[in-house]
């Protein structure tokens, strides 16, 4: 990536000129692909290709940051000129700068990103992967009425950083995903749910008719759900639900929830935060991982990370900028949101798979809620409170009762953790967060 | 056509000779329709924090969305600049759907087409000023924050502007052309006490000139509401779990109207019938006090636009007359296929996303009845004053909605502040059990964003305190 660096490193060089004490840039290129097809006929068909800079300048101990999807030469050193004066209006902050670590590099490890096959599928094989998904999920059964179709998604993205300390790097990934989305009708109503599976390599995604299938599945067991009684009972979480309780996870254990200290998790590094059977990591370095990179967007060699070993919080995670406010190290998760700032991004953050089978949590309960999906947002990382919508599968004597829906399940994050019973042995990897199945020993329910 | 007063004739020399030739090529494999979507957004933003102005940070997007409909087929590509050939070569690829060897619809030569209004003229747009003066709206909220109570230990405050062009030209010889401003200032305060800690919110804006941030929205008001919260937060009792009544209090939480019914009757779904609402209209879904409107014309509002995001003007639509479903949401496709009015509710994130039926400002018409009657009519409930965010499953109807300020009431009286709790709900019938409507409608402050298949989009809510009969609340307090 030649031409992307190249501009990255004109940039840094128009960022000194115009007065920048230090600067870093990143540019990003996005070759995409997407395809939706519903009722067997493509809906709709999406071909891109997009860019987009973001520049952050420092003036001494001040700071500004700017993006654009417009790459023309004068416009770029216009907005440079702009974000030079704009940092200057800002206030000092000790703890800002570029990361120490971010320096003039050689090479950097191949983390096997990049799976240049996907470009051999021509445009009607790839229209092909999202209908042959779809007939999968209509023909599983008749109850399967309808659909919000399926798509396929491709993107070949280029990264470039470089900064004023000399680090000038680049690395180049693939991502494809399947996705299937059916609905099932019967005289309750109807029911939608879903199935996906992503991947940065052609042989690693699950085939069509294994996700029409399994999305197929998903929406006829919940064909009939209706409410419980409210009350205190145990908790399974399937692990794409599990996955968004390991996002609570990771946001009350990023660098700027700490110093913010909006986050439950604060004061508790060596201290017991969840049950023992509980580790925790973040993993920039595996291989074909969907959140692998070999440097973040600051330019920070990744690594690995631990969050919580056996129930122990281990590590937070950092930003240069953060790790300075606390006396910490870069940990390689500096992300840059779109609007250019630096934030905290997980690499692959992820609950370790335990002992147990699926099958054998859901037989180890007598009475419980097992849950395929949550809705809303009534989750509180300064306080760990937690009330979230619930669709899943009523438990009673180890077996799958009936469906159920409309109803919350409540609790506090902080016991919620501790109360991790069994975990299972089936991490399910859709995005750069992921979990397996998960039971909590009890939460309240609210229903009827 | 007298393009001169758009920037992309100005800045950009786009033509009316381009266009006809982007159009062209977008429809040279047989498409029924295209349009282009010209846009240059400039933002601005603005965040202190620890007392210091942390961050300032600019935005520029620019770039053309060319999309070509065949049948129920979309084809859709986009340039990130104004090149001649990059356009070109999106139209092309926008024209592979419909994949015809005969050449397609004819191209119309585009007309202005213009509502005759502006909904949002301001003297100046705030992206016009000086950073000085936006720091010190954010100093201003600092200080009255922390003057607060000393209890009050970080407080976050951030500023953001945005000025948008767009230029929307369609095959079938419409142009419109718009300038959107848009301001918005956020308040974020965190309590302690005790090795207790709480967080507090508020935040306002609009499509306005920065005098926007006065009375109820200067920075010293937002600033103490957001205080008062987390204050208040720090007493909070645990929330009730079961099904209750519940008394909603005016504005903001019209989200339940966003999330309950709003979504559900966006065009797209219920032409696919894939909405819990398909084949309702006509039928009675709501209480015969509830009615309820989606208007993209109020001035100065943050779901207004003069024209929606396809080049159409943008309307009131009675979704729920007296009880009855009245009609959907449309964007242009759904409204051709389903053979029904445009109703201007065709938007899009930006140039690179698809336009779809979304909401503008909804909210639901004032009532006759006296707020504190219907707080004294409930003997023993909930009365929910501020929300968090919300979210609905449009096939099975199910929505929640998350309340962040919540009392018990007894006896008629608002006791004690409970804890964050979701509510839950059935779209369809929610609105059943609504056995009270005040006669205090309020629009939200200006903060709302809505999202949809990843597209996230400005919009306002509103309500009348209101009492529902019955719905489960999702605390842990059997």
């Amino acid at each position: 990536m030649p031409d992307l660096q190249a501009s990255a490193q004109h940039v840094i060089d128009h960022a000194r000129k115009a007065g920048a004490t230090t600067a870093d840039v990143m540019i990003r290129e996005d070759n995409s692909f997407s395809v939706t097809v519903r009722m067997g006929e493509v809906e709709t068909l999406k071909e891109a290709i997009s860019r987009s800079l973001m520049l952050r300048v420092f003036v001494g101990k001040r700071t500004a940051t700017s993006h654009t999807s417009d790459l023309n030469d004068k416009m770029v050193e216009q907005l440079v000129d702009e974000t030079v004066e704009m940092a200057k209006l800002t206030s000092e902050d000790e703890s800002g700068g570029l990361p120490d670590e971010a320096v003039r590099r050689d090479g950097f490890a191949d983390l096997q990103l990049l799976d240049p096959s996907w470009d051999d599928l021509t445009p009607a094989e790839r229209i092909d992967l999202a209908v042959q998904t779809e007939a999968a999920a209509l023909s599983t059964d008749k109850a399967i009425t309808n659909s919000e179709g399926s798509s396929f998604e491709y993107t070949r993205s280029k990264t470039a950083l470089a900064n004023t300390r000399g680090f000038n790097g680049a690395y180049e990934g693939t991502g494809g995903a399947l996705f299937c989305v059916p609905i099932a009708q019967s005289k309750d109503g109807m029911q939608r749910d879903h199935w996906m599976s992503a991947a940065r390599h052609r042989k690693q995604m699950e085939s069509p008719q294994e996700i029409g299938k399994k999305a197929a599945a998903r929406a006829l067991r919940r064909l009939g759900a209706r409410k419980v009684p409210t009350g205190e009972v145990a908790v399974v979480f399937d692990p794409l639900s599990a996955r968004s309780l390991l996002g609570h996870v990771f946001e009350a254990v990023s660098g700027s929830a700490i110093y913010r200290r909006s986050s439950f998790l604060i004061d508790q590094i060596g201290a017991s935060v969840a049950a023992d059977n509980i580790t925790i990591v973040d993993d920039a370095l595996m291989p074909a991982g969907l959140g692998s990179s070999p440097f973040d967007d600051e330019g920070v060699p990744t690594r690995v990370t631990p969050i919580i070993e056996n129930g122990v919080l281990r590590n937070y995670l950092h930003s240069a900028y953060t790790a300075r406010k606390l006396s910490g190290r870069p940990t390689g998760n500096g992300s840059r949101a779109a609007s250019g700032v630096v934030t905290i991004g997980p690499t692959n953050f992820y609950l370790k798979a335990g002992q147990y089978t699926p099958d054998e949590i859901i037989s180890s309960i007598k009475k419980g809620l097992y849950v395929v999906e949550l809705i809303g947002f009534g989750v509180n990382t300064v306080t760990g409170d937690y009330s979230r919508g619930a669709v899943g599968i009523w438990i009673e004597d180890g077996k799958f009762v009936h469906p159920v829906q409309e109803v919350t399940i409540a609790g506090n994050l902080r016991e919620m953790l501790k109360n991790i019973e069994m975990v299972g042995n089936d991490v399910t990897f859709l995005g750069s967060i992921a979990a397996p199945t998960l039971k909590v020993t009890n939460m309240v329910i609210s229903g009827e | 056509m007298e393009l001169t007063r758009s920037i992309f004739s100005e800045k950009y020399s786009v033509t009316v000779t381009d266009l006809e030739t982007y159009l062209n090529e977008a429809l040279s494999r047989g498409g029924d329709y295209a349009d282009l979507y010209f846009e240059y957004r400039i933002n601005h933003a603005i965040v202190l924090e620890e007392q210091i102005i942390k961050s300032a940070t600019k935005g520029v997007n620019l770039g053309v969305g060319v999309r070509v409909i065949s049948g129920e087929k979309t084809g859709y590509a986009h340039s990130d600049d104004l090149n001649r050939d990059n356009i070109i070569k999106a139209a092309r690829t926008a024209a592979f759907i419909a994949n015809a060897s005969t050449h397609g619809g004819k191209v119309q030569v585009p007309t202005p087409l213009n509502p005759g209004r502006n909904l949002y003229s301001i003297p100046v747009f705030p992206a016009e000023l000086e950073i000085a003066q936006k720091i010190r709206l954010l100093r201003d909220a600092d200080l009255a924050a922390r003057a607060y109570d000393p209890r009050i230990t970080q407080v976050q405050a951030s500023y953001v502007d945005e000025t948008k062009h767009v230029l929307i030209v369609t095959s079938d010889g419409k142009a419109s052309w718009d300038l959107q401003p848009m301001v918005r200032m956020n308040v974020m305060c965190i309590a302690e006490e005790g090795g207790k800690r709480q967080s507090g919110y508020q935040g306002g804006g609009g499509r306005r000139a920065l005098e926007v941030f006065t009375g109820d929205l200067d920075p010293k008001a937002l600033a103490q509401e957001s205080a008062r919260q987390a204050i208040l937060q720090l007493a909070a009792v645990d929330a009730p779990a079961g099904p209750m009544e519940v008394v909603l209090g005016p504005g903001w939480p019209g989200i339940l109207l966003h999330e309950a019914i709003g979504h559900g009757l966006e065009a797209d779904f219920n032409r696919k019938k894939t909405s819990a609402f398909a084949g309702l209209v006509g039928q009675k879904v709501a209480s015969e006090l509830c009615t309820v409107v989606d208007d993209g014309t109020i001035p100065f509002r943050r779901g207004s636009l003069n024209v929606d995001d396809e080049g159409n003007p943008t309307n009131q639509t009675v979704l729920i007359e007296k009880g009855i479903l009245q009609g959907y949401l449309q964007d242009r496709l759904s409204a051709k296929l389903m053979k029904s009015d445009l109703t201007g509710n065709g938007r899009r994130q930006s140039y690179d996303h698809i336009p779809l039926p979304r909401m503008t400002n909804t909210f639901m018409m004032a009532g006759e009845s006296d707020p504190e009657d219907i707080i004294r009519s409930v003997k023993k409930g909930l009365y929910a004053v501020q929300f968090g965010g919300g979210q609905v499953d449009i096939t099975s109807g199910k929505f929640v909605f998350s309340a962040s300020e919540a009392y018990l009431i007894e006896d008629g009286h608002i006791t004690a502040p409970v804890k964050g709790a979701t509510l839950i709900g059935d779209g369809p019938t929610v609105l059943r059990q609504v056995t009270a409507v005040g006669n205090d409608l309020k629009l939200d402050q200006g903060i709302g964003i809505c999202g949809k298949d990843g597209q996230t989009i400005p919009v306002s809510v509103g309500l009348p305190t209101i009492k529902i009969r019955e719905i489960t609340v999702g605390g842990t307090e059997k």
